[in-house]
């Protein structure tokens, strides 16, 4: 199944360019719902309406209003915000070339792949020059109306943009208090490292499933055959407050499982009752 | 559906400001991390703040506007009890899904984080970080979780492991970074394209000559750090300068009349289930967010004027729909 293309740009690196087709590396959702009118399952559609006049107001004739800190309000007109919107353009300009780590991983927001538009030449040797580089490319440009700053890198042979978060939305880790305390026991970090050295394995992504979609779509196909859908239910575990018990207690109970092969999801839960906060 | 509407709409999307700041403050999901059978009392608060500025609909005389839905066939305007989902199957066929039918699949609250698996940090794709959050040491946890923190660094470490937090399953990746632990929900696999979902064949072999002209080019322009310049929200800023200035001004300020929205009604519960359900269900893809969140009071039944009006009011719901 081939995506169509969201959008079409051109790399600018330097005085190169490189056309290329964006698409999301998000799926798009499979479970969709539409509201519908009960009685006769008809979709609904929205409107605004003057609460004064009970009349509906076509979009085109809103305004916005800005709430400020001390309850006024800054009325908004379409003239003062179309000159804010970003010049349309096809340009994804490379401003500069950093190491990958020198990007924090939390500051990634949406994925996209890039593909190669009209000529594949261009777009195979920047991949290939960029790979090689081991370095990331930041990116600008403007998609949609909105300015979007990003990541160009590569990932299996193929350019991938992630767009970046801006300044200011990811709240920093100082600043959070660091808890602190007295010295670690060593016997205790050395039975923890022991512990993770056993469920130390590969990142598997495709193991893991949205169990609750599954149940929604499993509902959805119920109901269409006119069943009841089946539930599941989770039970808790007890726990103790001695640390280094439960440090042993998990070893004991982690060895056999860690010496299966590492392909397997370490299915075989901790059998103890015992847990320990402390 | 699954209670607690004011918590479940916080972390995941457009939050005002305000909202962001008191999530940061509260933590919305308390339970145990589990690491073997050590059992660490944490709470997630999230790591993420929108810029957006929250803007609402109003008329030309400055009237704040309320959302309504409208049943196109009679023209009539319609109450929440006179609206249900429906996933169609086919064109233009449904089945409804009741709210009762959804909270009772959604997954009941888990009160742990199970790691059970213990991965390189290097090994997880930045194309799979949806949301970030920090774990706070519950009251009891210090000792455990400083220890846990110091290990998972020294290792280089990411925890993974499934937890379910306001009736939705998630993936979350758990890495320690200066002590602190830090949560980041994970997109599922089946939520992520492969380069071959989108039609990108096998890289062929690229021309050596261009290869260089393009190294050339990178290396012009290589830095050795990102320029938090770059990272500059210009476009919310010329925003909050044309207030400002406006504000200065005395420009079009009036007292703010109180909005539709910060009346509790059955009206809000239905913009909000449409909302939760676009996260929750459809993938957790924001791009078509609705730009103003929140809600119509529930309004007496009228009907639509005129066929002039609907037009422009249908196309704007497909958009909203998708």
């Amino acid at each position: 199944m081939s995506a169509r293309a969201m959008w079409k740009g051109v790399l600018r690196v330097g005085d190169s360019s490189v056309p290329v087709k964006l698409f999301s590396a998000l799926e798009s959702p499979d479970i969709h719902f539409r509201l519908l009118h009960s009685k006769d399952l008809t979709p609904v559609v929205q409107a605004l309406v003057d609460p004064d006049t009970d009349n509906v107001v076509p979009f085109e004739q809103t305004r916005r209003g800005y709430v400020g800190p001390e309850g006024e309000m800054v009325i908004l007109k379409p003239d003062e915000l179309t000159p804010l919107t970003p010049e349309a353009s096809r340009d994804i300009r490379l401003t500069r070339f950093i190491p990958s780590d020198a990007i924090d991983p939390q500051q990634y927001d949406r994925p996209y792949y890039l593909g190669p538009d009209r000529s594949d030449k261009a777009y195979y040797a920047l991949a290939t020059a960029l790979e090689r580089s081991g370095l990331e490319g930041i990116a600008h440009w403007v998609m949609r109306k909105k300015e979007y700053v990003g990541a160009l890198r590569v990932r299996e042979g193929n350019l991938v943009l992630a767009s970046l978060r801006h300044a200011g939305e990811v709240v920093p880790v100082s600043s959070l208090e660091m808890p602190s305390g007295p010295a670690l026991d060593q016997k205790e970090l050395d039975m923890a490292k022991q512990l993770m050295g056993m469920l130390e394995a590969d990142f598997e992504p495709d193991e893991y499933r949205d169990e609750y979609r599954d149940q929604v779509l499993a509902l959805i196909d119920s109901k269409k055959h006119g069943r009841k859908p089946k539930l599941k239910v989770v039970a808790p575990r007890a726990r103790t407050d001695d640390l280094t018990a439960a440090l042993s207690a998990s070893l004991r109970a982690a060895r056999p499982p860690a010496a299966s092969s590492g392909k397997s999801k370490s299915k075989s839960k901790p059998t103890e009752k015992s847990r320990a906060s402390a | 559906m699954p209670p607690r509407k004011a918590e479940r709409r916080r972390p995941k999307t457009e939050t005002p400001e305000r909202d962001a700041e008191a999530a940061a403050v509260r933590g919305f999901w308390s339970g145990n991390l589990s690491f073997g059978l050590v059992s660490i009392p944490v709470s997630l608060i999230t790591a993420r703040r929108s810029n957006r500025v929250a803007l609402r609909m109003l008329s030309t005389n400055g009237t704040p506007l309320r959302r309504r839905f409208f049943c196109p066939k009679d023209d009539a305007a319609l109450e929440a009890h006179d609206i249900v989902r429906g996933y169609e199957l086919e064109k233009d066929l449904f089945v409804p899904v009741t709210d009762d039918e959804l909270k009772a699949i959604a997954p009941k609250l888990s009160q742990e984080i199970d790691l059970r698996r213990f991965v390189p940090l290097d090994a997880i794709d930045p194309m799979y970080f949806e949301h970030g959050y920090f774990l706070v040491p519950g009251k009891r946890s210090g000792k455990a979780y400083r220890l846990l923190a110091h290990v998972m660094e020294e290792r280089g470490r990411a925890g993974i492991a499934t937890f379910v937090m306001r009736g939705k399953q998630y993936l979350v990746a758990i890495t320690a970074r200066g002590g602190l632990l830090l949560a980041e929900t994970l997109r599922f696999a089946d939520e992520l394209r492969t380069a071959a979902d989108v039609g990108l064949g096998k890289p062929s072999e690229a021309d050596p000559g261009a290869v260089k002209e393009f190294a050339q080019a990178i290396a012009a322009l290589r830095a050795n750090a990102l320029d938090v310049e770059e990272l500059e929200d210009t476009q919310t800023r010329r925003l909050l300068e044309l207030i400002e200035s406006k504000r200065r001004a005395g420009k079009d300020v009036v007292a703010a009349p109180q909005a539709p929205d910060e009346e509790e009604s059955s009206g809000a519960e239905i913009v909000d289930l449409m909302k939760y359900l676009k996260e929750s269900i459809a993938g957790k893809s924001t791009e078509t967010a609705p730009r103003e969140r929140k809600s119509p009071r529930a309004a007496k039944k009228r009907t639509v004027s005129g066929n002039t009006q609907t037009a422009p009011v249908a196309k704007k719901a497909k958009r909203r729909a998708r």
